[in-house]
């Protein structure tokens, strides 16, 4: 696969946007179900607006979109742009793993050496 | 050798491996004091390492390159931090020009192995810890760029036929 400039970009915000923990746990929350901002608002010791900012940050980096219902607004994670940030850590993941399979290699070649 | 055991945490920028090789602690740690034996895994296939310099000890530099198939080269260092033979070491590994020097652009991550040995066998954690996900992030861009990454994914099966072999 290869990744274009804008993908690049995106990734940028993804990564900028996940670069904070109350906004790491409002995407863990709102990958099960929606939940309003107010709702969020209540589980984190700080402001509505507080709340709300990190919120927006989110959905700018494509993490989460809001609808609106009422006078609520409802929030829920954009699982692609979620999983999109996984499969980069799963390729870190495998570089580590393959590197660990060389190292086995070797070891098992040594073996045999003697 | 047992499937080795990742974790990914992306709140602290780390990642954990442990590992255990049918192999003792001393020729596991060889194959980081050996500069012969370490560029033979550092890089994948596709981007085969070479050691230009390597003065494993706290203050000292590990110097490589990885060539690609188009010839592309890219130079690493490890800033060694601690050594503390057979059982850990820690090194700063991060980009750098054909001298060793570091290239303070790029992101540098911090590399803790540990080694414990039991029966004859060795086991293994690594820890490499960037300084942000952003960091983590661009590392996984330049990666994705250079094809060292998915070259790296598709090589699975390539090891799988050495070791049935």
């Amino acid at each position: 696969m290869v990744v274009g400039r804008s993908d690049e970009a995106d990734d940028d915000r993804r990564f900028r946007a996940l670069a904070d923990a109350t906004r790491r746990d409002i995407i863990r929350r709102t990958m099960t179900r929606e939940y309003s901002v107010s709702e969020l608002a209540r589980q984190y010791p700080m402001s509505f607006a507080a709340v709300q900012k990190h919120v927006a940050k989110l959905e700018q980096a494509g993490l989460v979109t809001k609808r609106r219902e009422g006078r609520e607004q409802l929030v829920r994670a954009e699982v692609d742009a979620v999983r999109r940030v996984r499969y980069l850590l799963d390729q870190l993941e495998a570089m580590w793993v393959d590197r660990i399979d060389r190292m086995g290699e070797l070891l098992a070649q040594e073996k045999g050496d003697k | 050798m047992t499937t080795p055991i990742v974790e990914k945490d992306i709140d602290n920028a780390t990642l954990t491996v442990t590992t255990e090789f049918d192999a003792p602690l001393e020729h596991v740690w060889q194959l980081f004091a050996d500069p012969r034996k370490l560029e033979k895994w550092w890089g994948p296939p596709t981007y085969p390492a070479t050691v230009h310099q390597h003065e494993f000890r706290p203050g000292g530099k590990v110097v490589y390159s990885m060539t690609g198939p188009e010839g592309d080269t890219h130079y690493g260092v490890w800033n060694v931090i601690a050594v503390d033979a057979p059982n850990s070491f820690e090194v700063e590994d991060a980009f750098a020009d054909e001298s060793g020097s570091p290239n303070p652009e790029l992101p540098a991550n911090v590399m803790r192995y540990e080694f414990t040995e039991a029966d004859g066998r060795t086991r293994m954690r690594t820890v490499a810890r960037y300084a942000s996900p952003e960091a983590l992030q661009q590392v996984l861009e330049m990666g994705m760029e250079e094809g060292m990454l998915q070259a790296m994914s598709q090589i699975d099966g390539v090891l799988a036929e050495i070791a049935a072999a």
